[in-house]
C-alpha cells in the first residue's frame, strides 16, 4: 500500500529538481530520490553526465534521503529517441520533451515509484496542479519566463493525480536563492530540458549517427521552383527560420516548407509565410471532457511562443482545426500546439498540416 | 464518355492502387505456398505473411500477435462479436451487449442473431440528430452483465465520427470489451488503438485502395475470443482457412500508403468536401446535410432532399456519368428511409431522399463543379414530375 506522505523526486542534477526535493522534505514528506539513466552519448558516456549524477547523489546525501539511479535506456530509446529520429526523417520538428514526460517520467518512472510504495512523483518543472471537483487542472508555472506546462500537456488525469511540481509556485530567482541559502550542491545553470540530448552540439552529432540523411546537403528553392542555393541538411531548419539560409536576396527570406522526399527547403518572403489555420492531431484533453462545439482559447505553437487567440473546432478522431485571429509565421508540423485559458492548460495536440501547405 | 465519368462513391469501394497491385504480384505465382506447410514453399509464404503482419503492427502501433487477417471487414466484425460474446458466456461473465442503432449490418445483424438465436441481451443507445452517441448514455447502459460494447467509429452512410476516446475510457473503467467497426477510417483519420482503448477493431482493404476479399481484425492481447469459425491453425486458430498471402500483402501495402498520404489527402479532400456541401445546400432548395457538420469524415458529404427519392437522384446522376449512392449501398431498394436516418429521427418525406457523395484520390475541383451544375436541375425535375 502506498503511503500518502511518500514522494519520489526525480533529480536531474540541476537546481530545480534539487530544490523540489528540499521543499518536500521541509514540508514533512517522506522523500526518496531517483535519477534516470537515459542513454549513452557518442563517446559512450552516461546521459545525464557523471557530474550531474554525482550532484544528484550529493543533494540526496545532504537531505538524508535514499537515492537511486535506475536504467531507463530502453524506455527512453523506444519512446523518445525513435520518435525524434522518425520526426526529423519525415521533415517535421519534434518536441522530444513531450513524449519524455508522458512515457518516461510519468510513465516508466511513475510506475516504478508506485511499485515502491510512493504515492507521488515530483519533478522540478515550472508548472502547477490545482484540484477542482475531484479533477486535476494543469496550470502554467508562476514564473511566466520559466513556465514548462507546454511540455506537460499530454499528462492524463491519473498521471496528474500523482504528480507534484513543488517549484511551480516560485520564480527561478527564488529557486536559486533557496539553493544558495541551503548550500545545495548544484551548479544552477543547467535547465532540465537541456540535460538529455537537446543540449547544443550533441544533438547534431546525435542525428549524424542516427539519421544521417537529415544532415545531407540539398537544394533551396522558392515557391516557383527556382533554385536559390544549397542547405546544410534539413534537420538544421524549421518553419519560419530566417537565419542560416546563406542566400542574398532583396527581401529577407524565410523557410516556408521542408520536403524530405526531395531533400529540399522551400523559402519565401514574409508575406508568403503567414498562415492562419492548421490541423492538429492526437488531441489530448486534460479534463477528459471533449467540448462538442467550437471554442475560444489561446494557442501556444512552440515552447517559447507568445500565446495567440484562436478558435478551435473539434473534428472527431482526436483532430481539431485551429484558426488564428492573426496569421502566424511559424506554425510548424511536428510541434505541439497547446491550448490555454489564462493559466489553465485545456488541451493540446501535434500540428500536422497548415492550411495551404500545398505550396 | 468513359473518360468523363466521375466516381463519387469511395465509401462503397475504391480502385486498387497500382503500387499495391505491384506489391501483390509475386504472391500469386512465385510465392504460392500454404503458410502452414513446413517445406520451403510454405516457409517462404509464411515469411511474406509475417512480414506483412509486422508492417501492419507498425502502422497500428500494436504487436504482431494482435493482427488477424480475414477475408473481409464483415468477417472481422463477425469473428470479433461472436468470439467475444461466446467466450464471455462460457466464462460466465455475462450476456449483455451494448451497441448503437447506426451500425453497419455486419455488426447490427450479427448482434441481432446473438440476441435471437443465442439469447444475448442487447441495448442500443440512441444517437442524436447528427448521428452522434452520447458517451454518458453508453455509461448508463453498461451494467454488471455487460460483456461487450460495439460502436462504429465512423458511420458509412452519414460520415459521423464518434467520440471514441470517451467511450473507450468508459469501457476500460467498467472492464468491458470495446469493439469498433473502423472500416471507413484508414487514410482518413488516425487509428490510435491505445488512446481509444479499443480491444477489437475491423478493417477492410478495399475501402483504402487495397484489394477486395481481405480484411483485418485487431485483437488486443489477452482478449478472450472463442473461435467463430472452426478449422485449422491458421492465424492462431482465430481465423482458420488457408491464408490469402497476396491479399495480406495488398492490405498491408495499401494501409502503409494510406497512412503516409493521410494528412495531405485529408486537407485536400476536406476543402473539396466543404465546397460540395456549401454548394449543394445553397443551390438545392429544401436540402439538409445529414451527419455531423464537423465530427465527420473528410471525404464524406451526405444529404437529404425533401420529397424526392434518393434512388432516383442516383439514377439521374448515373445518366450524367456521376457515380453516387443513396445512403448505404446495402440499404438500397427500400422505399423508406434507411435505418440510420430513422435512428437519427428523420421524417419519411425527408429521409427517403438521401444522397451520399464520397470523394477520393481521383477527384478534383472540376468534379465538384460538375455535380453542382447538374444536381439542382435533377432534384428540381424529379420534384416537378412527382
Amino acid at each position: 500500500m502506498s503511503d500518502d506522505c511518500r514522494v519520489m523526486v526525480a533529480l536531474s542534477g540541476g537546481v530545480d529538481s534539487a530544490v523540489a526535493a528540499l521543499l518536500l522534505a521541509d514540508r514533512g514528506y517522506e522523500v526518496d530520490t531517483i535519477t534516470l539513466l537515459l542513454r549513452e552519448d557518442q563517446n559512450g558516456g552516461a546521459v545525464p553526465s557523471p557530474e550531474a549524477i554525482h550532484r544528484a547523489r550529493a543533494v540526496s546525501d545532504q537531505l538524508g534521503v535514499e537515492y537511486r539511479l535506475i536504467d531507463a535506456r530502453d524506455a527512453f530509446r523506444t519512446e523518445v529517441v525513435d520518435y525524434f529520429i522518425a520526426e526529423y526523417t519525415a521533415g517535421r520538428t519534434p518536441n522530444p520533451c513531450v513524449p519524455c514526460n508522458r512515457f518516461v517520467r510519468f510513465g516508466f518512472l511513475l510506475d516504478y515509484a508506485l511499485a515502491l510504495g510512493d504515492a507521488h512523483l515530483a519533478t522540478g518543472h515550472y508548472a502547477r496542479i490545482q484540484r477542482v471537483d475531484g479533477r486535476c487542472q494543469l496550470l502554467r508555472g508562476r514564473d511566466s519566463t520559466k513556465d514548462q506546462s507546454y511540455f506537460l500537456y499530454r499528462l492524463t488525469q491519473e498521471q496528474l493525480a500523482h504528480a507534484m511540481f513543488p517549484v511551480g509556485d516560485l520564480t527561478k530567482e527564488a529557486v536559486r536563492g533557496i539553493a544558495a541559502r541551503h548550500n545545495l550542491p548544484v551548479k544552477g545553470q543547467a535547465e532540465s530540458q537541456d540535460i538529455c540530448f537537446l543540449a547544443d552540439g550533441d544533438y547534431r552529432s546525435f542525428l549524424a549517427e542516427h539519421a544521417p540523411h537529415a544532415l545531407e546537403p540539398g537544394t533551396i528553392r522558392d515557391t516557383e521552383g527556382r533554385l536559390l542555393g544549397r542547405h546544410q541538411g534539413l534537420a538544421g531548419y524549421t518553419i519560419g527560420q530566417r537565419k542560416g539560409l546563406g542566400i542574398s536576396a532583396p527581401e529577407p527570406l524565410y523557410v516556408l516548407a521542408i520536403r524530405p522526399d526531395e531533400n529540399t527547403l522551400i523559402v519565401g518572403t514574409a508575406d508568403e509565410l503567414g498562415r492562419d489555420e492548421c490541423l492538429v492531431e492526437e488531441m489530448h484533453i486534460i479534463s477528459g471532457e471533449e467540448p462538442p462545439d467550437p471554442f475560444r482559447a489561446e494557442a501556444q505553437i512552440r515552447y517559447r511562443a507568445r500565446p495567440a487567440p484562436v478558435t478551435v473546432e473539434p473534428l472527431g478522431g482526436r483532430q481539431a482545426r485551429v484558426r488564428f485571429d492573426a496569421a502566424q509565421r511559424d506554425i510548424t508540423p511536428g510541434q505541439s500546439l497547446v491550448l490555454y485559458e489564462g493559466d489553465v492548460v485545456l488541451s493540446g495536440g501535434v500540428i500536422c498540416e497548415t492550411q495551404d501547405s500545398v505550396l | 464518355m468513359s473518360e468523363n465519368r466521375i466516381y463519387l462513391d469511395h465509401s462503397a469501394t475504391t480502385p486498387v492502387d497500382p503500387r499495391v497491385v505491384k506489391a501483390m504480384a509475386p504472391y500469386w505465382t512465385d510465392v504460392f505456398g500454404n503458410t502452414e506447410s513446413s517445406h520451403a514453399f510454405g516457409r517462404e509464404a509464411a515469411n511474406a505473411l509475417e512480414g506483412a503482419r509486422q508492417s501492419v503492427a507498425d502502422v497500428l502501433g500494436c504487436r504482431l500477435s494482435e493482427v488477424v487477417f480475414t477475408s473481409s471487414g464483415t468477417e472481422a466484425d463477425n469473428l470479433a462479436l461472436r468470439g467475444a460474446a461466446w467466450a464471455a458466456r462460457s466464462a460466465g461473465r455475462g450476456d449483455h451487449i451494448v451497441t448503437t442503432p447506426i451500425e453497419h449490418h455486419a455488426v447490427g445483424r450479427t448482434v441481432d442473431q446473438l440476441r435471437e438465436v443465442f439469447g444475448f441481451e442487447v441495448t442500443r443507445v440512441p444517437v442524436d440528430r447528427h448521428g452522434l452517441v452520447d458517451p454518458d448514455d453508453v455509461s448508463a447502459a453498461v451494467r454488471r452483465e455487460t460483456v461487450l460494447v460495439s460502436v462504429i467509429m465512423a458511420n458509412n452512410e452519414v460520415g459521423t465520427v464518434q467520440r471514441m476516446v470517451q467511450i473507450g475510457r468508459i469501457c476500460r473503467e467498467r472492464d468491458v470489451l470495446f469493439h469498433t467497426d473502423a472500416v471507413q477510417v484508414p487514410g482518413r483519420l488516425p487509428l490510435e488503438l491505445d488512446e481509444m482503448n479499443v480491444d477489437l477493431m475491423a478493417l477492410s482493404a478495399h475501402k483504402f485502395y487495397g484489394p477486395k476479399g481481405v480484411g483485418l481484425l485487431y485483437v488486443r492481447r489477452d482478449t478472450d475470443l472463442a473461435s467463430a469459425i472452426t478449422g485449422g491453425d491458421h492465424e492462431r486458430g482465430r481465423r482458420p482457412g488457408t491464408v490469402n498471402v497476396a491479399g495480406a500483402v495488398g492490405l498491408t501495402t495499401a494501409l502503409e500508403l494510406a497512412e503516409e498520404e493521410r494528412v495531405e489527402e485529408h486537407v485536400r479532400l476536406r476543402s473539396l468536401r466543404d465546397a460540395l456541401i456549401e454548394g449543394v445546400l445553397a443551390r438545392v432548395p429544401d436540402s439538409q446535410l445529414t451527419g455531423h457538420p464537423r465530427y465527420r469524415l473528410s471525404h464524406h458529404a451526405s444529404f437529404v432532399f425533401r420529397g424526392v427519392e434518393g434512388e432516383s437522384i442516383v439514377q439521374a446522376l448515373d445518366m450524367e456519368g456521376i457515380a453516387a449512392s443513396s445512403g448505404a449501398a446495402c440499404a438500397e431498394g427500400e422505399v423508406e428511409p434507411s435505418f440510420v436516418l430513422k435512428a437519427m429521427s428523420f421524417a419519411p418525406e425527408w429521409g427517403i431522399g438521401s444522397l451520399r457523395l464520397t470523394l477520393g484520390r481521383s477527384n478534383e475541383e472540376s468534379d465538384v463543379t460538375r455535380v453542382l451544375e447538374v444536381l439542382p436541375g435533377i432534384v428540381g425535375r424529379l420534384r416537378g414530375g412527382a
